[in-house]
């Protein structure tokens, strides 16, 4: 019998949950900030279904509700995307070693 | 470009987002671990745009939705100061949470671009998967909307609780359950709407009861369910990078919610269901006789530390809101050229979501390793000879460990009082957030300092 592909996706997703188990638990707590922001800007990779519903259909009507839809995240994920890392890099400069 | 081959870029791309997070293992490995991520997004989205071979009107479209956003999302993080960061976060996850809404929406509408079977006949598990996407990304768009308007103090940080609160979300909860095996018969667009206004309605009541200092809590959870809706989304379009993500941020946050929690000694479910200040509040409290107290200015402040050999700073949320944090490094400065040691002690819970202290020391040029934790440093409070508290009040209450009757009964708190003296920065003896009375206040070792953190903290620099 064929195994349904939903179920490696679904492995994939619990293998992934294990994983950012371990990774986070090892992040230091100063900085839990910076962990917010860049898991913010990294979540946004739902840019990539965004530009597919942007995209969606025969090219001369690309401004049906469902890409308009589509647009609207493309947006919204873009803010995130740049925001995200850009604060993140703005954070982690500013921590810096005792001089010696 | 073949769909098991871009599979294989995706695959990587969320490798590379793993990378990202184990760089902030530690702070010098962190600013590669954030190239990692960023590495990881171009892949995604160039990979993205090969797949679908499309290069015509529509991709300049999107070049130019792109470059909008993404230069809204640049000018933000330039501009933002440290001090908002909380809100800064609480607004990026409400438009994840409304990306992922849209995408669902866009996918319930015209699934024959995503795969998924054609209009009033969606495959079974992508309709299961799109209404769940859409539901949790509803809900973190309105809560997260409500968190950043509290924290923004747009909207009162207090409690807000009514009667049948939790029975109305209850039931809010079962009727989104029950439209969505309702959409799986009958493909109806109407109850695909329903879920998703719903959804919008219940991050509203559920965010709304929550009180002001119960946001890191509030933060975390929130990002844990962005992570959670991208994770649906990405079921619904069978895309690894986004079921890797979503896994990758949920954990996080959920992660993050519990070290929350247990800084407050708190199950989240008592965080959930409405704050401290809200419920449990007895008269006792309210009784109480006027106790004496010593009081200080900030020459008192400056001679008791400029002789002491060393002090640990207690900074609270009081600091953040003052901004204090420069005049704070200025006063430490002005120690550490008399020859004082101090250190810097951070309660899991201090300000308004995790790390939020570590990033304002940090912007005042507070090197990260004179900054500890509470487990790290609470035993060196015993051997120091002031602890100067800015801004913090229930972090550092002894009545957590002592009085078994307290609200805050249990939970870890620094062991202030154990320190020779203490200098208490306060504009007045009102409680903190848990309503209760600081027994600290009262000791013989405290010197009450009342005024603004900043004012404070500058008038003592100049008096050393």
């Amino acid at each position: 019998m064929e195994i349904d592909p939903f179920i490696f996706r679904l492995s994939i997703f619990i293998l992934s949950i294990f994983v950012g188990y371990y990774v986070v638990w090892s992040v230091t707590p100063s900085l839990h900030t910076p962990l917010m922001s860049v898991t913010n800007a990294i979540s946004s990779v739902i840019i990539v279904g965004a530009i597919i519903a942007a995209l969606a259909g025969p090219s001369e009507s690309i401004f049906e509700t469902s890409n308009i839809f589509g647009f609207l995240a493309i947006v919204l994920a873009a803010v995130n995307i740049f925001g995200g890392f850009l604060v993140t890099q703005r954070m982690l400069q500013m921590y810096k070693k005792k001089k010696k | 470009m073949s769909a098991n081959f871009s599979a294989l870029f995706y695959l990587i791309s969320g490798i590379l987002f793993i990378l990202a997070l184990r760089g902030l293992s530690s702070p010098e490995t962190s600013r590669q671990g954030n190239y990692f991520g960023i590495a990881g997004m171009i892949i995604a989205i160039v990979v993205t745009f090969l797949s679908v071979g499309n290069f015509g009107q529509g991709f300049i479209y999107i070049l130019i939705f792109l470059l909008v956003g993404g230069s809204i999302g640049a000018f933000i993080a330039f501009r933002i100061p440290m001090t908002a960061m909380p809100e800064l976060v609480a607004g990026f996850h409400s438009l994840v949470g409304l990306a992922a809404v849209f995408v669902a929406i866009s996918a319930f509408l015209k699934p024959e671009a995503f795969n998924l079977g054609v209009t009033g006949n969606i495959k079974l598990a992508s309709l299961i998967e799109m209404s769940l996407g859409a539901a949790i990304g509803a809900i973190t768009f309105s809560g997260s909307v409500i968190a950043f308007l509290k924290l923004r103090g747009i909207m009162s940080g207090a409690p807000i609780t009514f009667k049948g609160q939790h029975f109305i979300n209850l039931i809010l909860g079962i009727t989104i359950i029950a439209l969505i095996y309702y959409l799986c018969i009958s493909q109806l667009s109407n109850i695909f709407w329903a879920i998703v206004f719903i959804s919008f309605i219940v991050g509203l009541l559920l965010i709304i009861p929550i009180g002001g200092a119960d946001m890191p809590v509030v933060i975390s959870m929130l990002n844990s369910y962005s992570g959670w809706a991208a994770a649906g989304i990405g079921f619904t379009l069978e895309n690894s990078a986004l079921i890797i993500t979503g896994a990758l941020v949920g954990s996080s946050g959920a992660i993050l919610s519990y070290i929350m929690c247990k800084g407050m000694n708190r199950s989240f479910f008592n965080v959930i269901l409405g704050g401290w200040g809200a419920t449990d509040q007895s008269p006792v409290s309210q009784a109480k006789e006027q106790k004496p107290v010593k009081n200080g200015n900030a020459d008192d402040a400056a001679f008791l530390m400029k002789n002491a050999s060393s002090v640990i700073i207690v900074p609270g949320y009081g600091m953040a809101v003052a901004q204090a944090q420069h005049a704070l490094r200025e006063m430490v400065d002005a120690l550490k050229k008399n020859g004082v040691k101090v250190s810097y002690a951070i309660h899991p819970v201090a300000g308004r979501m995790p790390g939020h202290m570590n990033v304002l020391l940090a912007e005042a040029n507070v090197p990260y390793d004179e900054v500890f934790e509470l487990e790290e440093i609470n035993n060196d409070f015993a051997n120091c000879d002031v602890a100067y508290v800015i801004g913090a009040n229930d972090v550092t209450n002894p009545v957590a460990k002592s009085d078994p009757q307290s609200p805050i009964y249990g939970m870890p708190v620094l062991d202030v009082e154990k320190s020779k003296s203490v200098l208490f920065v306060k504009r007045s003896l009102s409680p903190g957030y848990a309503g209760i009375d600081n027994d600290l206040f009262y000791r013989d070792n405290t010197l009450m300092l009342f005024a603004d953190a900043k004012k404070m903290t500058e008038e003592i620099v100049k008096s050393l």
